[in-house]
Parts: structure tokens; C-alpha cells; sequence
């Protein structure tokens, strides 16, 4: 259908109103983090005037971001890991083989994406406190394993079954066993989405906050996302620190979503998706 | 394919370990409490013998016979909210879904940019947002100042506490909408419409008869799981209100976060454990009423 000239208007018009509200708070948040406390703390409206870079300076010299960053690091590169490996051969057993349990296990691990994290936060924190885990990253690793390993599970799943099962019988011809034919076959030809499944798994590590919020107190001990928390003061909180905080939090997320978001969508579609 | 099961089973081993130690267990430990006293000062420590005791029912009767006056009025705020969220995420996303799937030039471009919400972490938008809304510094009200309005304490002042946080999370919540509900557009054959053009259709005619009806499948699931995230969500309401003023814009989720701070782990519990009730049924009979209609 060819758009008349009025129609393509109005199409344009709708689209840069919405887009313009879409990017203007994560424009504002890039534009203040430039600005001078001096400038931030007034009630003049101005984009740049007089950049500088002296919030990024504050916030990586003074006060434990680096360290909240390091944290963030350890904790979601390690639960991705595990929830990674773990899930692997799980998703492929549910790929591929027809045995009884099977689809009530996929269901199961539909509902386990379903929970609301608070319903495992209480008896977690329990746990946790009997076994000397609350303050320490592996409360978080353990905690964050709970809806990790489901979502990998679905994720690797889709990816599975789109690997086509002739090329496993080869293996299967060359005397493969079916672990063999898992690890020599499947695992390499699984590469782009296992990488793809993992980043998901970092992302939603790295940008938890309820838990982190709940285990962790001790200041050296926070991730990036309750450490943040601890900047805002409702009466005068430092602005220049927590915008260049999110700027220097978000790029990464954003540069590998942009990436991958294809294929995040196949596998949110077929799976469910945790807020 | 095969149906040896044990090498099914030994593939799935590993994580059903996993699983019942971090998820059933703890689980299992969770519905436990709700039927005990269990709180921060009777569940006993090194040097103290726990103290608590069974109950029974009594949390639950107390929540739900609205003893605790609060799980009634936190419950129709939290479905209010759920509710006029997912209708912004829905139509919002649908009418932009609509408007990408045309042929014109820029489409990448602005799609690209109406998905940014999306890659933000939701915690550094409600940060961004909070700033907007500051009533000191925030830009909101040096606009409004402009034109000689008097500044507004936003997320203090009725009803803008409600609005606010509603603002922020409709905004965090289109992408997800559109993109999906732009994948069931493009998954509609196009001689559906051809055939309907001939017929002398009018182009609402035809998205009333054909899109609407097409995008069925595709919108019901992302109603439910849309509904599921927004009753869940934590953090806009945290970090943007902090449940305030005295507690008005609580959500479930965040009301039962206070009650487990506050050290009432058998009140919290039992609190998570109907929240998780509330969106079985709430899904149960949703798909019911899909498959019906």
C-alpha cells in the first residue's frame, strides 16, 4: 500500500512525539551528568553550557563505586556460569529427548519463572543467615541461580530445537554416545546462542535489586544496583554522582542489547519473562 | 527421537538437584512459615532457644477477613495500578506497532529509538525520572515555572504520588508491547487484506475484521505476562515513591518487602504466598476466559 502524502505525515508526527519521550529521560540523565554541580543544583534550564567530566571524576575517586562495580562483576559473571552450564544439558534433554516428566518439567520451569521473587526471598534470607551467606556474593549467586537457570533453560531450548537432528544421527553413525554426541556435536553448533542466552542471564544479574537489596548491608559488599539506592536522600541527593552512575551503568546494557534483542524476543515469546 | 528415559534424566539430573535445593526447598520452607508466628525477635538465635509457634491458619484469616485493614486497600491500589499500566503498555504499543509496520523511510531509526526504554535497567530509569520530578532541581517543574506555575511537591502532592510512578513504568513498559505485538503484525498474511481491499473494506474495517482478530494469540499472551510484571514490579514504586506518602502508593510486592524488613517473616510470607495465589488463579482464569471468547 502506497501512503499518501498526508498519511506519511501523520505516521512521522506520531513517531517522533513518541520517540522524543522515549529517549528524553535517558537524554537528560547523559546531558546532566556533564553538568557542573554548580549548574545541576539550579532551577535554570540550560542542555551544556560549560561540560565537564569532574561527576566521573568524583564518582570513580571518592566512595566505592569501583568496588560496587567489581561486586556487580563477580556476582553476574559467576551466576551466569553456573546458570549456563547447568541449564545446558537440561534444555537439551527437553529438546530432544520424548520421556515421561518431560513436559511436566517444562511447565514447571515456566512457573518457576513466574514466582515473584519475594515468595523465595523470606525462606532465602533464612537460609542464608543459618549458613553465614548474608553480606557475601554467593547470596546473590544462589539467589539469582532461582530464575537464571529457568530462563536459560527456555532460552537454550528454542535454540536447540532449531539445530536439525540429522546432523546428531551422523554423530550417532561415527560411534557417538549420547553425551559424546551432546558435547562434539550440539555444544559447537549451539555457540551463537549459548553466548546470546548468557549475556541474558549477565544482564538480569547485574540489574537485580531486591534481593541484593535484602542480603547485602555491609557498604564493601553492595552491587552497583543498591549502591546506587544508597545515594538517593529525598531531601538532597547528589545528582551529579547518580547521573554518571547510570551513564556508566547503562552503556554496556545498552551497546549488547541492541545486539541481541532479536533474539531476546523468540525466546521471551516462548517463555515468560520475570520484572 | 528416543524415549530412553535415563538418559533423559541424566541430562536433567544436574539442574533438578539445583533446583530442589535453592527453589523447592526454600519454598516448601516459605509455605511452612506462613503457618507459625515466626518474626525477628522469636525465631531464635545462637544464644537464644526459638520461641515461636504454630498458628495455623491465623495469618491468613487475619489478612483476609481484613483484620490487617491494610491487605484490602494495598490490593485495590495494586490492581488499579496493574490495570491502567497495562492498558498504556497495550494500546500505546499497539498503535506504534501499527504505525512501524508500514513501508516508509526512517522505520530502523525510530524503532531503534522507541526501544530505548527497554535497555535501560529499570532502577536507573526510576532514577532518571526522580530527577525530572525533584521539586527543588527537577526539570519538570523549571518548565512549568516558565510559564509562571507554581512549583509541585509531585510525589508528595494527591493525585500526582499515584500519576508519577504510573508515568515512569507505562513509559518502561511499551517496548516489550510494541515489539511483540510487531512480530504478530508481520506474522499476518497480507492477502488478507488484499482480499478485504477488494471487497471495498475501509482500512478500520480491515483492523477491526482482520488485525485485531490475527493478533489474538499473540495478545493474549503478552497481556498476561504483562499484567504478572506489573503486579510484580519493584522497583519504580520503590525508588520513585517509596510506597509514600504514609504508605497510599504501596503495591503488594513492596508492602510485603516493608513487612519482611520490619522482621514479620510469617506476615510477609504468607503475604507472598497470596500474591503468588492471586496470579495462579488470576492466570488460570484469564486463559479460561481466552480460549472461551
Amino acid at each position: 500500500m502506497k501512503m499518501s502524502r498526508r498519511h506519511l505525515a501523520v505516521t512521522h508526527l506520531i513517531l517522533i512525539v513518541f520517540a522524543i519521550w522515549s529517549v528524553f529521560p535517558v537524554f537528560w540523565t547523559l546531558v546532566t551528568s556533564f553538568k557542573p554541580e554548580s549548574v545541576i543544583f539550579t532551577t535554570q534550564i540550560q542542555i551544556i553550557d560549560q561540560p565537564t567530566l569532574q561527576n566521573y571524576v568524583n564518582l570513580l575517586t571518592r566512595g566505592d563505586f569501583v568496588n560496587w562495580a567489581i561486586n556487580s562483576l563477580f556476582v553476574s559473571l559467576v551466576t551466569t556460569v553456573f546458570a549456563v552450564f547447568l541449564a545446558a544439558t537440561c534444555a537439551y534433554a527437553i529438546s530432544r529427548f520424548r520421556f515421561r516428566g518431560r513436559s511436566a518439567s517444562l511447565y514447571l520451569f515456566l512457573v518457576a519463572q513466574m514466582f515473584p521473587a519475594i515468595i523465595l526471598l523470606i525462606p532465602l534470607y533464612e537460609i542464608f543467615t543459618n549458613l553465614k551467606l548474608i553480606n557475601t556474593p554467593w547470596s546473590l549467586i544462589l539467589s539469582y541461580a532461582t530464575f537464571a537457570i529457568p530462563f536459560c533453560i527456555l532460552m537454550l531450548k528454542s535454540f536447540f530445537d532449531t539445530i536439525p537432528y540429522e546432523l546428531e544421527e551422523a554423530g550417532r553413525v561415527d560411534g557417538l554416545g549420547p553425551f559424546g554426541t551432546f558435547w562434539k556435536i550440539v555444544i559447537p553448533l549451539s555457540v551463537p546462542g549459548l553466548a546470546v542466552t548468557a549475556f541474558f542471564a549477565f544482564i538480569t544479574a547485574w540489574n537485580e535489586f531486591l534481593f541484593a537489596r535484602s542480603f547485602l548491608t555491609s557498604k564493601e559488599a553492595l552491587t552497583l544496583p543498591v549502591g546506587m539506592a544508597t545515594f538517593i536522600d529525598p531531601f538532597n541527593s547528589p545528582w551529579g554522582l547518580l547521573t554518571a552512575g547510570s551513564v556508566l551503568i547503562t552503556i554496556p546494557v545498552m551497546i549488547f542489547f541492541f545486539v541481541a534483542q532479536r533474539f531476546l524476543i523468540s525466546g521471551m515469546t516462548t517463555g515468560g519473562v520475570k520484572g | 527421537m528416543r524415549s530412553r528415559g535415563w538418559v533423559a534424566w541424566a541430562f536433567m539430573a544436574p539442574v533438578i538437584l539445583v533446583m530442589a535445593v535453592i527453589v523447592f526447598y526454600p519454598l516448601a520452607r516459605g509455605i511452612f512459615t506462613t503457618f507459625t508466628d515466626i518474626d525477628n525477635l522469636n525465631q531464635g538465635t545462637r544464644f537464644k532457644e526459638p520461641s515461636w509457634v504454630f498458628v495455623g491458619l491465623q495469618n491468613y484469616i487475619n489478612i483476609l477477613t481484613g483484620k490487617d485493614t491494610k491487605f484490602y486497600s494495598v490490593l485495590a491500589w495494586t490492581v488499579i495500578w496493574t490495570v491502567i499500566n497495562v492498558f498504556f503498555h497495550y494500546t500505546c504499543g499497539l498503535g506504534l506497532a501499527l504505525t512501524l509496520n508500514q513501508k516508509f523511510r526512517g522505520r530502523t531509526g525510530y524503532r531503534m529509538l522507541l526501544l530505548l526504554p527497554w535497555a535501560v535497567p529499570a532502577y536507573i530509569t526510576a532514577i532518571a525520572w526522580l530527577f525530572i520530578f525533584n521539586g527543588e532541581y527537577g526539570l519538570l517543574n523549571n518548565v512549568l515555572g516558565i510559564f509562571g506555575i507554581p512549583r509541585v511537591a509531585w510525589l508528595s502532592t494527591f493525585p500526582w504520588y499515584y500519576i508519577m510512578p504510573i508515568i515512569v513504568n507505562v513509559w518502561l513498559g511499551i517496548p516489550f508491547m510494541m515489539v511483540t505485538l510487531l512480530g504478530g503484525l508481520q506474522s499476518i498474511p497480507g492477502d488478507l487484506y488484499e482480499a478485504a481491499s477488494m471487497d471495498g473494506a475501509s482500512r478500520v474495517q480491515a483492523f477491526w475484521n482482520i488485525t485485531l482478530p490475527q493478533l489474538r494469540s499473540v495478545s493474549t499472551t503478552v497481556i498476561l505476562l504483562g499484567c504478572i510484571w506489573t503486579f510484580n514490579i519493584f522497583v519504580v514504586i520503590y525508588f520513585i515513591t517509596g510506597g509514600g506518602p504514609g504508605g497510599k502508593t504501596d503495591i503488594l510486592i513492596t508492602y510485603t518487602y516493608n513487612g519482611f524488613q520490619l522482621g514479620q517473616y510469617a506476615i510477609a510470607a504468607t503475604y507472598a504466598v497470596i500474591i503468588f495465589s492471586l496470579l495462579l488463579v488470576f492466570s488460570a482464569f484469564y486463559r479460561r476466559l481466552a480460549r472461551e471468547s
